[in-house]
């Protein structure tokens, strides 16, 4: 009997004594009906071969391990960013309970959010009921300034017609007629989370800026020298926001956040639950219209965003999730160029300190391999600073990246020699990413928790940088952003790279001569 | 540390059926009526808890609920290692439930199995329009060329398929019949079906019936000899190796373990356990129709069991050994001997810091009643619980057998009146789920997950309580919890808010 009161044993050691062991071997034997062993290891090397990558890359139906989420997730992310705004959305609810569970898995936060608990009966007659006695609901229990609703394939499927659905609530006195419920369709089936995050967007500034649906008059821009700023669907809000706010304030630039999450997901343990918490405020999202210009991090999280913007008169600028010197130069820069404000000296000193510490470290990242998974943005953002750092970005993968995309990440390594021996993979999944482990092995691996499998398959040692992280705590708290974020994420590149120097040269009296105490 | 503790059982019953109607005041009338069904306070001798329950829940309220499709690919079929489970549909409901429910095997994944693993068709627009059956039936070939060591597919219907008319039965008869009489298992638990999650438990064990145990030839070969203990553990999902950690005790009492449903479990087993001697039922919830079936059917009988702290462990092992011979019952009385020093030294080093400390559940299927004879076991008193998705009749167990007079019962609760109950009763301890967990930390109350013992585990058995125990006592223990309250502000004494 292993298990002892002095010393708990739990699931990470308990199971791995002789009397666990052999109950499991003896189950395998004579119940699992287990495939020869010889065969499961000829699979298993097969399965690393050119010869399966083919098999596997010629997969045109089956999508193994994906690297997205569905339109919904990013809707209800978008949603939360406005003060006291609690997201609604039209459909199953167990969608809504899915939502809320990856939210708080990766921020370990509260994640508020309904659903209209569309249930057989509303897939029949439709789920205009659900809507009036769920907005009701809503409004009377949780007592938000605005409700934001999206949708979930059911209803979308059903062909639900929110505009009219939201129009006969308010007539039937779900919420006051001048109450604002800003909505957006959201399939699952068209895009991805960072899809949802677009059209939530576009939905919330519509309604504000062209006439709440068709109850209120279209506000008239009178332009002034603010500017607005979108960050995208971003695992790292927490710290990006407050980063991009902390340098907008240096700069003396007037911005609005639109969508802000920064607090409402890194709210304070002190005795109170606050389900809303900051968040852009609907007067300054309303004015907003009036800015010169809308600037957003993430192109392929706002391509109609800022569409609208420019519509709207704005100037428009998108970026790929700025990583590292370059990027944050020419994004500080722009900044600069469209609101006349001179970068200040303090910025470039913070700028000195970040190629002063790549400059300390290069020798240590020149030169490696690595493969990169992620969001369109966050991957052309951290190629773009692997190259700046002399290293090799030579899987980039994104299971929800376009064409156009590609398109875009080949120039990106076309503008670098480290960027000669580099591919891009837009719409393939962590199963492709396995197979090019296996075939074209690189140093170092960089993506989501997901990621831990492939590192246990392959052997390629994981960076977790991108969203979800599930089984890393705190790291969303910190920036990405600006040079202070280029140097978050230097380091923990480095700290990896050197905790694997180390483990490859521990063993006393083989390796052991290069376990350097400096590196 | 409870401020608002009371020992007076018709003052706590005053104050909770007052905390009801205090709940109940923030919804419109309509709302308000339909919800004071589900609350209650618990009156001694009662055969049920007085609530209704299993029906649908209200739009706006942000239930805790999930959905058929949960109930079926999250619950029932995703931890049987050596089949792939395909979520048929789009994206999402794949990756949401991609290995977060901590259902353990042993196994080479992407090789022989698959659990931690997320298979999709992807669907995109043109696959709504024109239907996804040509889709899935490729999917399948892909899968079989990709993967062939794997023992069988299930298809796990998401919300679109039922509404745009797919005939994945079709798809299935035909692809087995292609690949020689390969269980394919089409399952309709599109999300919108039922409820909650619980009907799809219902539609994944009407699945099995139909296309595991049904699809066996007459004449098929047994795989082994059978003996007159053997025995199925049903209903445990193997979270953190709870199925592990009570098989061992079912071995030693000299029983036979055929099969595990679902944790760690695998095809051959689900076909072998028509011949047990006995189905062990644990999650009487999400498993109890395919043990009706094999009542029926083969004449299995099924016992309930609760694997949760040393006082219902020994009464279940009692319960176990009475369907058997004597050999047996020395087998139970001996484990229960066994590991009785273990639990004295467990409830020695941690009952005297949980002494009279109070809980509050909300959870789903078994837990919670279940667990609240383990927490009783270390001194701690359970003084509100609730189920996602019972039934009357756990509710009935759960008033017959567990909980005692003037406890708060809440069904199918809100995340308003949860929050509200918390912040009155002030409980030491809240054990509910991660959408649930941070809400009350917040609040300052100490927090364990219970559907996923906080990445801990496992519970069950006499190994597992020894890490329940240590568990509850890190989380009320935790010096963290002093420390909640700024020090420089004034403030009266603890009060937990709830969010207005």
């Amino acid at each position: 009997m292993p298990q002892n009161a002095d010393h708990v044993l739990d699931h990470l050691e308990l199971f791995r004594g002789p009397e666990y062991q052999q109950m499991l071997a003896e189950k395998k034997r004579l119940f699992e009906n287990p495939k020869d062993p010889a065969e499961v290891e000829r699979i298993r090397e097969w399965a690393k071969t050119p010869e399966y990558r083919e098999k596997n890359f010629a997969r045109e139906a089956l999508t193994v391990n994906p690297a997205k989420a569905c339109q919904p997730l990013g809707a209800v992310f978008a949603a939360v960013g406005f003060e006291g705004t609690i997201p609604f959305v039209h459909g199953s609810q167990g969608c809504v309970a899915y939502y809320r569970s990856h939210f708080s898995r990766h921020f370990k936060e509260p994640s508020s959010c309904v659903s209209s608990s569309m249930t057989e009966d509303a897939a029949v007659f439709g789920g205009l009921n659900n809507m009036i006695d769920g907005l009701a609901n809503t409004y009377a229990m949780y007592k938000p300034k605005m409700i934001a609703v999206s949708t979930t394939c059911m209803a979308e499927v059903i062909g639900d017609d929110l505009n009219a659905f939201i129009k006969t609530s308010k007539e039937k006195g779900s919420v006051p007629a001048d109450f604002d419920v800003p909505f957006a369709h959201t399939p699952a089936f068209v895009g991805s989370h960072i899809t949802g995050y677009d059209n939530v967007m576009k939905g919330i500034l519509e309604h504000f800026w062209d006439g709440k649906a068709g109850t209120a008059p279209k506000l008239e821009r009178q332009p002034n020298e603010k500017i607005n700023f979108i960050g995208g669907f971003d695992g790292y809000t927490v710290g990006n926001i407050r980063e991009i706010k902390r340098l907008f304030q240096v700069m003396g630039v007037e911005a609005t956040i639109l969508c802000d999450n920064s607090d409402v997901w890194d709210t304070p343990t002190d005795g109170e639950f606050r389900m809303y918490d900051g968040g852009t405020t609907l007067e300054d999202t309303a004015n907003a219209v009036h800015a010169k210009a809308t600037i957003s991090m993430q192109e392929y999280c706002t391509e109609k965003t800022l569409a609208l913007a420019a519509n709207h008169g704005h100037q428009v600028a998108a970026f790929n999730h700025p990583v590292g010197v370059t990027s944050t130069d020419r994004f500080l820069m722009e900044v600069s160029r469209i609101t006349g404000k001179a970068i200040p000296e303090e910025l470039a000193r913070e700028r000195g300190r970040l190629v002063d510490a790549i400059a300390d470290s290069s020798a240590h990242i020149h030169g490696k391999k690595f493969a990169i998974y992620g969001d369109p943005d966050l991957c052309l953002g951290l190629a773009a600073f692997l190259l700046e750092l002399g290293a090799e970005p030579t899987h980039v993968l994104a299971t929800n990246g376009s064409k156009a995309w590609a398109e875009k990440v080949q120039a990106l390594f076309n503008s670098s020699p480290f960027g000669a021996n580099c591919h891009v993979y837009p719409g393939k999944d962590l199963w492709h990413m396995r197979s090019l482990l296996f075939t074209e092995p690189v140093d170092f691996l960089i993506g989501n928790t997901y990621g831990k499998y492939l590192e246990r398959d392959t052997g390629t040692p994981l960076i977790r940088i991108g969203f979800p992280v599930f089984d890393r705590h705190h790291h969303h708290r910190y920036p990405v952003w600006g040079y202070q974020g280029g140097l978050n994420v230097l380091v923990t590149i480095l700290d990896k790279i050197f905790d694997e120097i180390d483990k490859n040269t521990n063993v006393p009296s083989k390796t052991d001569y290069s376990f350097d105490i400096i590196r | 540390m409870s401020v608002t503790k009371t020992h007076d059982i018709a003052e706590i019953k005053a104050r909770n059926r007052a905390l009801i109607q205090e709940v109940l005041e923030v919804y419109p009338e309509k709302t308000a009526k339909r919800r004071a069904k589900h609350l209650n306070v618990q009156e001694a001798g009662k055969s049920d808890c007085g609530v209704k329950s299993n029906i649908k829940s209200v739009p706006g309220v942000m239930t805790i609920r999930g959905c058929a499709y949960a109930g079926s690919k999250g619950v029932v079929w995703g931890p049987i290692k050596d089949m792939i489970h395909i979520s048929h549909g789009p994206v999402g409901c794949g990756q949401y439930s991609w290995a977060a429910r901590r259902n353990y095997y042993i196994g080479t994944t992407g090789i022989d199995t698959f659990v931690t693993m997320q298979f999709t068709t992807d669907f995109q627009e043109k696959d709504i329009v024109f239907g996804g059956d040509k889709k899935l039936a490729k999917v399948m070939d892909e899968i079989q060329e990709l993967f062939p060591l794997n023992n069988g597919i299930t298809v796990q219907s998401e919300c679109p398929i039922g509404l745009i008319g797919d005939d994945i039965e079709a798809v299935s008869k035909a692809k087995s019949k292609e690949y020689e009489g390969k269980t394919i298992v089409p399952v309709r638990c599109e999300g919108f079906r039922g409820v909650s999650q619980s009907l799809g438990h219902h539609i994944a064990n009407d699945a099995i019936r139909d296309w595991v145990f049904d699809k066996i030839p007459a004449d098929a070969a047994p795989r082994f000899e059978t003996t007159p203990y053997d025995v199925a553990i049903i209903g445990d999902y193997n979270i953190g190796g709870d199925a592990w950690s009570s098989r061992i005790l079912l071995e030693e009492m000299g029983l036979r373990v055929i099969a595990q449903w679902s944790g760690d479990g695998s095809l051959a087993e689900l076909e072998a356990t028509p011949k047990a001697k006995l189905n062990v039922l644990h999650c009487y919830r999400s498993m109890n129709y395919i043990s009706r079936h094999m009542e029926e059917k083969y004449g299995i009988p099924w016992c309930e069991y609760n694997f949760f702290g040393p006082s219902k462990i020994a009464e279940s092992l009692r319960k176990i050994a009475s369907y058997f011979d004597d050999k047996i019952k020395e087998g139970a009385e001996r484990v229960i001997a066994k590991y009785q020093p273990l639990m004295d030294a467990v409830i020695a080093k941690y009952r005297p810091r949980l002494e009279g400390k109070t809980v509050m559940l909300f959870v789903g299927g078994l837990r919670p009643r279940h667990v609240i004879g383990a927490y009783e076991d270390l001194g701690m008193e359970v003084v509100g619980t609730g189920y996602e998705f019972g039934h009357n009749d756990d509710y009935q167990r759960t008033a017959q057998h567990y909980v005692k007079d003037g406890t708060l019962i809440y069904d199918d609760v809100t995340g308003y009146e949860f929050e509200k109950f918390v912040e009155k009763i002030q409980p030491d301890l809240v054990g509910s789920g991660i959408k649930e967990k941070y809400v009350f930390q917040k609040m300052g109350v100490p927090f364990r997950q219970m559907h996923s013992w906080d990445y801990s585990g496992p519970y069950h058995g006499y190994d597992g309580f020894a890490i329940f125990a240590r568990d509850m006592d890190m989380a009320i223990n935790a010096p963290i919890w002093k420390m909640a309250k700024t020090p420089w502000k004034n403030v009266p004494e603890q009060t937990l808010l709830a969010a207005e």
